[in-house]
């Protein structure tokens, strides 16, 4: 019965009340953003927040999560990250 | 860590709200509910966010999933009192427990305590004078949606603000019957609340001293006459009237009063705007730096809440402005209406006065003269002679906008 429980938490972190309709941008990048983000906020986060950083703005925001909330996001993954994020949500020109 | 009560109900959202949902059915979010913020928010914002009930909760503009964040719509404000099943929510970490009031407890301690105690939620009820203050909940980014440049953070419209009758014991009390040392500054206070990765910092702010022993700041466990819904704090908050919410700490668990300044990250670094832009009379000196200080008092703001922006109406029909004004308990002293864009103002009527920190309602009528198009602009005065401003202050954490609101009918 624990058992079962757990992994009803477990999922339930994942899926909270309907965060799976969301769609991040097809494209390069995307399943390694998905994967960092999704353990701690949904990933609306990234939508709302668009498209108006640019990629310094982006940068910053992925390091306040490493560095202020603790993320644990490989650093050789940053640049990745940054870069799908400024490509399919940054600043237009 | 979590009760099978809420492991249940957590599998239920899930199905109910979750996966069986597709997604051509999420429900757009009505321009009407976002009043003229949807001329102004990033466009990233509009396309993400839906209508979206959380349980106990009628829909609401839901901004992020989780943390959940949920804006009011604009027609609620339409009332004194906001309801409580409509009244925003706001969270910055995800791990929320549904706390049980049997269980629940509320500590008192810390360095300059002199009788540190436990109390549970009778004990607040039974041993206590009860209280009752009516105070706007307003966040401290409510409009950042709204900023130009935007910023990064909740992409909020008008609507992570409301209204409501506080009930419960003044936190001057609890204090005063633990016993304050000479050397007390800072109150520190805790919520049930965490975040998921190890590192996160729990979600802990401060208030000085002599905040917390103002009368009006209570540990509140009744909303509007009813208890707190879950996602507003159950069982008990910290309501510090006048101030934005942020000091405002939901499932309240601990309350420390310390000696030094509370270094933690929520009151060190976030939450601050910069030095001498904005009129701040009450002023959190033990945080203050060389160039910025935290975010305290509610600054002096109005909405029109009942017209809608392109709404037309018929030549010789009068027509009724109505909104809300607040600040931070300085009383609202006027509120002037502008139907010429700003060019000549007429004093509104003020509605009943709920307190000083509950919002007024006010009303203006007129009747156009001639066809076209009418902007209509309210601004609010309080007695200290703060005013709205027509310009932005922008700071680069989006606090603070009480810039003029503005919208415009027609006549035909």
């Amino acid at each position: 019965m624990l058992r079962v429980l757990t992994a009803i938490a477990t999922l339930t972190l994942v899926a909270y009340a309907g965060e799976e309709s969301i769609k991040l941008k097809e494209g390069e990048g995307k399943a390694l953003v998905e994967a960092n983000c999704i353990s701690c906020h949904s990933l609306d986060y990234i939508q709302m927040n668009s498209p108006f950083l640019d990629k310094k703005g982006w940068e910053a925001s992925v390091n306040k999560m490493i560095k202020v909330f603790g993320a644990p996001i490989k650093q050789e993954d940053v640049p990745k990250i940054v870069e799908y994020l400024t490509k399919y949500y940054g600043k237009k020109e | 860590m979590l009760s099978r009560r809420e492991l249940l109900k957590s599998s239920f959202m899930l199905s109910t709200a979750g996966l069986l949902v597709p997604k051509a059915l999420l429900a757009k979010v009505d321009p009407a509910l976002l009043g003229t913020a949807v001329k102004e928010l990033p466009e990233g914002t509009l396309e993400e966010q839906i209508l979206e009930a959380l349980p106990g909760k009628k829909p609401l503009i839901k901004k992020t999933f989780r943390p959940p964040n949920y804006e009011t719509p604009v027609e609620y404000f339409n009332e004194v009192f906001t309801p409580n099943n409509a009244f925003f929510v706001r969270y910055h970490l995800s791990n929320i427990p549904e706390v049980d009031a049997r269980t629940w407890k509320l500590t008192i301690s810390g360095d300059a305590v002199e009788k540190p105690m436990e109390l549970t939620l009778e004990d607040l009820k039974t041993k206590f004078e009860q209280v009752e203050v009516a105070a706007v909940c307003l966040c401290s980014g409510n409009r950042r949606g709204l900023m130009k440049p935007h910023v990064p953070g909740i992409q909020w419209g008008y609507g992570a603000m409301g209204n409501a009758r506080w009930k419960g014991v003044r936190l001057k009390d609890l204090l005063n019957r633990a016993g304050l040392k000479a050397n007390a500054l800072e109150v520190v206070v805790d919520g049930a609340d965490t975040g998921v990765a190890a590192g996160t910092p729990d979600f802990i702010k401060s208030i000085p001293v002599w905040k917390a022993l103002d009368e009006n700041t209570i540990i509140a466990y009744e909303m509007n006459g009813e208890p707190l819904p879950h996602w507003n704090g159950f069982p008990a908050r910290l309501v510090v009237p006048g101030w934005t919410a942020t000091y405002w700490i939901k499932h309240i668990t601990s309350i420390q009063v310390v000696s030094k300044p509370y270094d933690g990250f929520w009151m060190k670094t976030a939450y601050r705007i910069p030095l001498n832009k904005f009129p701040v009379v009450q002023r959190f000196l033990s945080q203050e730096t060389a160039v910025n200080t935290p975010i305290t008092e509610i600054m002096v703001n109005s909405l029109i809440t009942n017209l809608k922006d392109g709404q037309t109406f018929r030549l010789g029909q009068l027509i009724e402005v109505k909104g809300i004004a607040w600040d931070g308990g300085y009383i609202i002293k006027k509120v002037e209406v502008s139907t010429d864009g700003g060019k000549t103002w007429q004093e509104a009527e003020l509605g009943k006065d709920y307190g000083r920190y509950s919002w007024r309602q006010w009303f203006y009528r007129f009747k156009p003269a001639k066809k076209g198009t009418y902007t209509i602009m309210a601004k609010a005065t309080n007695s200290i002679g703060q005013t709205q401003t027509f310009e932005l202050i922008w700071n680069p954490a989006g606090y603070h906008h009480n810039v003029v609101h503005t919208i415009n009918i027609k006549v035909v």
